[in-house]
């Protein structure tokens, strides 16, 4: 067996993450800025109409911080996603020339969006210091958890990024699904306020939502429902990391067989 | 057998191609609905055999839509096969193309290594090669400048000095390599001969038969997606030769063709003899008309201008024609021309050639098959002596 990462596709790799990282923000005044400006811009959306004029979350301590916390992750699983999709369609003219192993196109996608991810976690951090929030010692659980989404929203776009080639649908079809998605996601209300519990649980089978409350449990506040809460010991509340571990294994068999034919269909 | 670098077994490659491309999901559903998959299957290559040995110049000759950049694309492990295996040994880089992966919006400096990592070497690895390079395509100025900035030559200058600097154990050359002007091709057959030189394993593709004659140690012929003549390319290259002679001489419609239809030329028949080549055009008057001028180009197999002419140049004056007229004017030259197929374009003008009545460009073509071979652009007879 080959590493997986050889040194010439892990050369590949950081060449075609940089090229992506130099070409993002080509030509805008405020160039890499806007990586950082973007999340706040939402977030002060967001905070200004669900915290001021509906008063929603006051009884979650640091709301905030807790949502802005939300709304980062989000953004990673929804910028990776979407990012993604295209990724092997608009690397065509590559793979029509030249062998490259295909999954490193979408790996590449995947880390410029992790990148991001960690520019926005220090403007979280910065706000949890400006907020006074006490960092919780189970903070340490958080790389975890962020492995969680980043393993789920990797085997999506394989999936995505292979069925795009065939059908353009996809990206149209993403879209509303991405929108139902933030909505269907505890992300600008607190669970609390749901009170059917049935529909509570299944809130908690959505990775992302476990995955979300989790986050925001080991960092910001033990206020926060997560799927523990609702499931208590049972088993059940491991259901949204089979799921994880389901979906990047489906998705990452449909791109290995579709990728054969890229060259071709692409 | 530890010198066979290249094992091509038994390789098939067919490609499904829909009668209607679907690429929207309604569709889709709309055809499994109907159950109805129309498709072509395409075999672009059946059940091809051959093995390169290192160090082994080795051509790949064929028609346009023979397959071979199919075989060319398997071995570069762009496409799978399917049917058969292939066995590769040792760092292959494909030059299909010349900086595949270019960038306008990044430097030059960006681009060579983005372009070399996408050929398989490691950032350090460039860096070591990368002065050489630079130096090479003679751009150390403008390096830091982007993509978009350079002319087209300059790009050229500096993929291909990516391709030639940067080693490896095998090499795939597209002939689209040898494109450019007269200084640029003959940095590539300096190249090639280097390569050889150096013993380099080298899988060429080419139609031109002078270059296989050349370079090659072996080389296959294929047609139809299958090999039909391998081994010494001097006999490759006739039997490739030989495909177009059954159709020898021809005319085509394929060439672009405007005029005032004044005078339309109907025919062109050309007869190429070891010394000389004949070539007769029918010309038919639509219209009466003074002094026509009747003229001839010919263009060699790589698109080189070889022979112009016509009868104001000769000092001919060719009479008036009454409406109906049909006359032949026939030109005869020593035959100078290079291998391959040579193209005749033809015309006929108003007397003063401000008016075309007709002018048909690639009206004929012919087919040259000298046992002397040359890389230059004509191939006058000559002879050579050698006085001690």
């Amino acid at each position: 067996m080959k590493p997986i990462l050889s040194q010439k596709n892990r050369a590949l790799l950081a060449e075609l993450v940089r090229t992506d990282f130099k070409l993002r923000y080509q030509g805008s005044v405020l160039g890499y800025a806007w990586s950082l400006l973007r999340p706040l811009l939402l977030f002060l959306i967001l905070y200004v109409v669900f915290v001021k004029f509906l008063k929603i979350g006051g009884d979650i301590p640091h709301f905030p911080v807790y949502l802005l916390f939300g709304i980062v992750i989000w953004n990673f699983f929804a910028e990776t996603t979407s990012q993604s999709l295209g990724s092997i369609v608009g690397r065509g003219d590559l793979l029509r020339k030249i062998y490259l192993p295909s999954w490193i196109v979408v790996l590449s996608s995947s880390i410029s969006a992790l990148i991001n991810l960690f520019l926005n976690l220090i403007v979280v951090l910065v706000f949890i210091f400006i907020n006074h929030v006490d960092l919780l010692r189970t903070a340490f659980y958080l790389p975890l958890i962020l492995l969680e989404v980043y393993i789920l929203a990797l085997g999506i776009s394989l999936f995505l990024s292979a069925a795009f080639v065939k059908y353009r649908d996809i990206t149209y079809i993403w879209e509303v699904a991405m929108q139902a998605g933030f909505y269907l996601t505890p992300i600008l209300y607190p669970v609390s306020r749901i009170t059917n519990v049935t529909l509570q649980k299944l809130l908690f089978m959505n990775p992302m939502g476990q995955a979300i409350q989790d986050s925001r449990y080991a960092v910001i506040t033990h206020q926060t429902v997560t799927s523990g809460t609702v499931f208590g010991s049972s088993v059940i509340k491991f259901i949204p990391i089979l799921l994880t571990g389901m979906i990047f294994i489906l998705g990452f068999i449909y791109f290995k067989r579709q990728s054969k034919t890229f060259a071709e269909n692409v | 057998m530890d010198d066979i670098v290249i094992k091509v077994d038994n390789v098939s490659k067919s490609f499904k191609l829909p009668h209607e491309k679907y690429s929207s999901l309604k569709s889709t559903f709309v055809n499994i609905y109907r159950r109805k998959k129309t498709f072509e299957l395409q075999e672009a290559l059946r059940g091809v055999s051959f093995e390169v040995k290192k160090g082994e110049f080795f051509g790949v000759v064929g028609r346009n839509g023979s397959g071979k950049s199919t075989l060319l694309k398997l071995l570069a492990g762009i496409y799978n096969p399917t049917n058969g295996q292939l066995h590769v040994k040792g760092k292959l880089t494909p030059f299909i193309e010349l900086g595949v992966g270019f960038n306008p919006e990044l430097t030059g400096r960006e681009n060579v290594f983005l372009n070399g990592a996408l050929l398989g070497f490691s950032r350090r690895q460039m860096k070591s090669l990368y002065q050489d390079i630079v130096g090479f395509a003679e751009l150390s100025k403008f390096m830091d400048q982007k993509l978009k900035n350079y002319s087209s030559g300059m790009q050229v200058r500096l993929a291909f000095s990516i391709a030639i600097k940067t080693n490896s154990d095998i090499l795939l050359l597209d002939e689209v390599l040898a494109v450019g002007d007269a200084s640029f091709q003959k940095k590539c057959f300096d190249y090639f001969h280097k390569l050889k030189k150096d013993k380099v394993t080298v899988v060429f593709i080419s139609h031109d038969m002078n270059s296989i004659r050349e370079y090659c140690d072996r080389a296959v012929l294929i047609e139809g997606g299958k090999i039909v003549e391998q081994g010494d390319p001097e006999k490759v290259a006739q039997a490739y030769t030989k495909m177009f002679m059954k159709s020898g001489a021809s005319t085509n419609n394929t060439g672009a063709r405007w005029g005032t239809k004044k005078v339309i030329a109907r025919d062109v028949k050309i007869k190429v003899g070891d010394d000389n080549v004949k070539i007769d055009v029918v010309y038919s008057m639509e219209k009466p008309v003074e002094n026509p001028i009747f003229g001839v180009t010919i263009f060699s197999p790589v698109g080189i201008k070889i022979f112009e002419s016509n009868t104001r140049w000769c000092r001919i004056k060719t009479g008036n024609f009454k409406k109906a007229d049909v006359c032949t004017v026939s030109w005869d030259m020593p035959n100078i021309f290079t291998n391959g197929t040579n193209y005749v374009t033809v015309a006929v003008a108003d007397s003063d050639g401000a008016e075309f009545y007709d002018w048909w460009d690639e009206a004929a073509s012919f087919i040259v098959d000298k046992d002397m071979i040359t890389t230059a652009v004509a191939l006058p007879e000559h002879k050579v002596e050698i006085k001690r």
